[in-house]
């Protein structure tokens, strides 16, 4: 009795030690790694950096990095694109991907073919699709040209001019992400209830109704979510728009990732380009918070 | 398997269908058989050419070319982080969801990595630039090995925790009921029920962080570049070469497509999963 108490509180205390080493790689990580530079960035948000051979020289900023933020005309277009930006890339993914989805599940045999086509892209670098759409646009040998100059149109540059260059990237992001929505609803509509759909077939529902009074109804959740969460991550972008237009012509496809990145590494301004992610961050942190309130509401409602 | 509609597939479904997957899939074999151009043959635009393997030899073999270096960088970084990420995560998961870690911690730690998962990964490039710069860890691989691992690291402890709670109960008490110490239970009875898991984690992990471009552009540098990073310096040389920036995004798109086509099965759960959580 006493012996198998003791060897249960052995085992127990050894149990314990187990939970908290195993957590340990992952807690270091996050730790180290992604709730330090954190800090790190707020507490450089308020300090001045500069660089002199190879060493930092540093002098307090108080609150002006951030004073100076509003007034910051790349920072202001940045977050004007982002924000463009993010509504009509994820509108074209959501109906794109959705209508792909609904035709997919009604292929009965070969869907996996559709299905390997179509995930390729989200598993394409990003910049190797900023270099592909790069020759695509090309206004001398690119195919779009070469496809508009059959019909006697063009050629037009579009990443040159600053009437076509956000929609051409949009364009590029729709094409990158537009599987991923692809899939999520792909398997959210194969996994909806089957009797529903043979309760509309008996009322003799047309495809339409059925899409409009059934799938549609259905799917609002998942559609919500995935468009919530996808706006949000919008805000990353940065590969394509590095390669195919630097943020030009003048800021017309300037994105806030951008922006940072010209403040902070190519104009070596690190202060300042701390208090920009630290804002970016606060942003997308608030955007986060009001995504997951919005989902638990819906998900209490359904 | 598709379940849906009853009536299948008719003509115009099937259209639309091939419709969009050639607007997949031409641009992607176009720039790949761009590479096989020469540059002539590109910039005049002629719709058939004689294959030629000029550019290919060109950015792989040229003197001037470090493109073998940069791959054989993207693929210590991509594996050795993708090791790490994976021990990190399952014995994370396993801890956080098998081994009665306080709600508080569990809970904070799963909202702190979801709110991480969604920063862009830039805005952490400069605080990770001066840390690494600070411990002597700039423009090293292993700098950029740890970021990576981290910026995965969220992922794939959804991912582990939703195949780690797939592990029954009752086997788990079983085992300690025999007797089971915790590592042994670990390898003999959780990895072989999560291995699917772990390799759909594995495969997802692997390719974002063979395509991660941001970050790998700011910690590096042209010793320790990888793939993405030599393909942006192609596109942003003076005088660019088109057929050499083809032919270097053909090759790094090569872990991808067989990726693709070996296992897609995994690529399709780790993705649907992770959105899902």
């Amino acid at each position: 009795m006493t012996t198998t108490a003791i060897a249960d509180a052995s085992a127990a205390r050894e149990e314990r030690l187990w939970r908290w080493l195993m957590l340990t790689p992952t807690g270091l990580l996050l730790a180290l790694f992604s709730i330090l530079p954190i800090l790190n960035l707020f507490a450089l948000s308020f300090l001045n950096v500069a660089w002199k051979d190879g060493r930092a020289e540093i002098s307090a900023a108080g609150l002006s990095h951030y004073a100076a933020l509003p007034s910051d005309n790349l920072f202001r277009a940045g977050l004007f694109n982002t924000i463009v930006f993010a509504i009509f890339a994820v509108l074209g993914q959501l109906v794109l991907g959705f209508v792909l989805a609904l035709l997919t599940s009604r292929v009965r045999r070969g869907s996996v073919i559709f299905r390997t086509i179509f995930i390729l892209p989200i598993l394409i670098p990003g910049i190797v699709i900023g270099a592909i759409w790069k020759l695509m646009y090309n206004p001398d040998f690119g195919l779009i040209n070469q496809m508009f100059g059959l019909v006697g149109l063009g050629p037009f540059d579009w990443l040159k001019s600053s009437d076509t260059a956000l929609m051409s990237v949009i364009i590029v992001d729709i094409w990158h992400w537009m599987p991923f929505c692809f899939l999520l609803f792909l398997a959210g509509i194969e996994s909806l209830p089957q009797d529903v759909y043979e309760a509309a077939e008996l009322d003799g529902a047309s495809w339409w109704q059925e899409l409009i009074y059934v799938t549609l109804p259905m799917m609002m959740p998942t559609i919500l979510v995935t468009a919530a969460f996808r706006i949000i991550v919008a805000f990353k972008v940065f590969d394509e728009v590095y390669l195919l237009t630097s943020g030009g012509p003048g800021t017309s496809t300037e994105v806030v990732s951008f922006t940072i990145y010209q403040r902070f590494f190519t104009e070596d301004r690190a202060g300042y380009g701390a208090s920009m992610s630290v804002v970016v961050i606060f942003i997308v942190a608030l955007m986060l918070v009001l995504a997951l309130a919005a989902r638990r509401r819906t998900g209490a409602a359904t | 398997m598709s379940t849906v509609s009853p009536r299948g597939a008719h003509w115009p479904v099937l259209l639309t269908l091939a419709v969009a997957a050639l607007a997949v899939l031409v641009p992607v074999l176009w720039v790949v058989a761009g590479g096989f151009r020469t540059q002539i043959s590109l910039l005049i635009g002629e719709f058939w050419f004689t294959p030629n393997l000029a550019s290919f030899q060109e950015v792989l073999f040229s003197k001037t070319s470090e493109f073998l270096s940069n791959f054989r960088n993207s693929i210590i970084v991509a594996v050795v982080s993708t090791l790490l990420v994976l021990v990190a995560a399952t014995l994370g998961a396993w801890s956080l969801h098998r081994m009665q870690v306080p709600a508080w911690l569990r809970h904070s730690l799963l909202g702190w990595t979801m709110l991480f998962n969604t920063i862009p990964p830039i805005t952490l490039a400069g605080a990770w630039y001066t840390m690494f710069r600070t411990i002597g860890l700039d423009n090293t691989l292993t700098g950029l090995i740890l970021a990576h691992a981290t910026l995965n690291l969220p992922m794939a402890l959804w991912l582990m925790a939703v195949f780690v709670s797939d592990v029954p109960v009752e086997l788990e008490e079983a085992a300690r009921i025999d007797g089971a110490s915790t590592p042994l239970l670990l390898r003999k009875i959780v990895l072989p029920l999560v291995a699917p898991g772990l390799a759909a984690t594995a495969v997802l992990c692997f390719v974002f962080s063979w395509n991660e471009f941001a970050v790998a552009l700011t910690l590096t540098t042209s010793l320790t570049a990888t793939v993405p990073v030599a393909i942006a310096k192609f596109a942003q040389d003076f005088e660019i070469q088109y057929t050499q920036m083809a032919a270097s995004a053909a090759l790094s798109i090569i872990p991808a497509v067989i990726l693709l086509l070996v296992c897609q099965r995994y690529i399709v759960k780790g993705l649907t999963m992770g959105a899902v959580k």
